[in-house]
């Protein structure tokens, strides 16, 4: 009877524990659900991504549609190339598609947002956004401010 | 200047063979097949190591994402950012309070209950009657222990934060003002499964391993006297708390101390 009472304690502790976990999961990480739909990669290439880092989002109309997956680098163009996981079901960006790295609010961090364009074929995995615009650099922003109201 | 290398000596020796004897016991209760009736030992030193310490830990907990909650909301206030409060909140438990503030619990609950229990069994000359009639000690009382505080820390620390985020959720939610939804998802949007629950939770099992081993080595070497058991039982919450800050600052700094 003694030890009945403990094996039941026991396995509501370890069901509890075992709950917990998968409440730590679910509730408070959110999986994401952008790896189970499957995904495709696109390409940019940007003059400077100041700040962007790997799992930045990337958004559509404010709607986050992938995540940045990785950044490199080609040393010959001084550019920087970013690769982006892309839902599956967001599979009709047109070829002349446009990407800009953009700021969430004042001190936010760095997001890729994409802006379609009007063209008839669409971008498929591997390719490469061509239309990009690097992120604005606040001290590059300044330093031209201040050239302009020196030379005037 | 002799007599200085010679208590120098005389101590390295000491700390190595204390160290040596730990890691025997440890690895030979962990080896061996398990045998009929095995499960028994174990379920019952589960309900005494992890359904026990429940209590506490669920207590402390609740208070700890309450005032987590309440300290983040004063300070974030200020920048009108108060839907960070869920985030601050869940990333500072599961990737330090949680496991740290659980493992320091489960030491002081559990790691000195089991030392003073085996304590008083070798003083008793349990162990050595056990021994006598051929049943193995670290056999039949070590092991069940190491392996039952092993399993029991983890669950405990996975209940330890939700009940903390419970907590903070309703300080925030309820009282504050804080709205649920915001609360939630800017949780969701930055917690990661595998770098933060991931982490945390790898964080508990090195925890367990070291709590365990201490307390039962603590148990298993203490000096068959009353004085002994109590300083043994001692000597493992001061070890173990020493032992479960020094690998936690480790851990952090090999996990996410990637600067590169």
């Amino acid at each position: 009877m003694r030890m009945r009472t403990i094996e039941i304690s026991v396995g509501a502790f370890v069901l509890a524990g075992i709950l917990a976990l998968v409440f730590l999961a679910v509730r408070v990480s959110g999986i994401n659900t952008t790896a189970q739909e499957g995904s495709y990669k696109l390409i940019a290439r940007f003059n400077d991504i100041a700040g962007l880092t790997i799992r930045s989002k990337v958004s559509l109309a404010g709607v986050t549609i992938g995540r940045v997956v990785g950044i490199g680098v080609d040393s010959e163009y001084a550019e920087a190339i970013v690769t982006m996981q892309i839902r599956n079901s967001i599979n009709n960006l047109p070829l002349d598609t446009g990407a800009k790295i953009l700021t969430e609010g004042l001190l936010g961090g760095r997001y890729i947002g994409i802006f379609p364009g009007g063209d008839e074929e669409v971008l498929k995995d591997g390719d490469t956004i061509t239309e990009t615009q690097g992120a604005i650099v606040l001290e590059n922003l300044i330093g031209d401010f201040i050239t302009k109201q020196g030379s005037k | 200047m002799l007599r200085f290398l010679r208590s120098l000596g005389q101590r390295s020796i000491e700390t190595l063979a204390t160290l040596g004897r730990a890691s025997i016991i440890w690895f030979y209760s962990i080896w061996g097949l398990p045998r009929r009736g095995d499960f028994k030992l174990f379920t019952k030193q589960v309900h005494f190591i992890g359904v026990m310490s429940l209590v506490i830990i669920v207590l402390s907990a609740f208070s700890i994402g309450a005032v987590l909650s309440l300290q983040f909301y004063t300070q974030l206030v200020r920048f009108d950012a108060q839907e960070a409060v869920g985030l601050g909140v869940a990333m500072v438990l599961l990737r330090e309070l949680g496991p740290v503030v659980t493992a320091l619990l489960f030491a002081g609950r559990a790691g000195s209950a089991v030392t003073a229990e085996i304590g008083l069994m070798k003083t008793t000359e349990q162990l050595a009657s056990m021994e006598m009639m051929g049943v193995d000690p670290l056999h039949r009382i070590v092991a069940p222990r190491l392996w039952a505080g092993f399993v029991s820390l983890p669950l405990l620390t996975a209940i330890f934060n939700v009940v903390a985020i419970w907590g903070a959720a309703m300080v925030a939610i309820e009282w504050l003002g804080v709205d649920d939804g915001t609360f939630w998802a800017g949780m969701q949007n930055v917690v990661d499964l595998k770098e933060d629950v991931g982490k945390g939770m790898l964080k508990t099992l090195v925890f367990a391993l070291v709590i365990t081993w201490i307390a039962v080595f603590q148990g298993y070497d203490t000096v068959p006297t009353a004085e002994g058991i109590s300083e043994s039982t001692t000597r493992t919450v001061v070890y173990s708390s020493v032992a479960i800050l020094a690998l936690d600052f480790l851990l952090t700094l090999v996990m996410y101390g990637d600067f590169a």
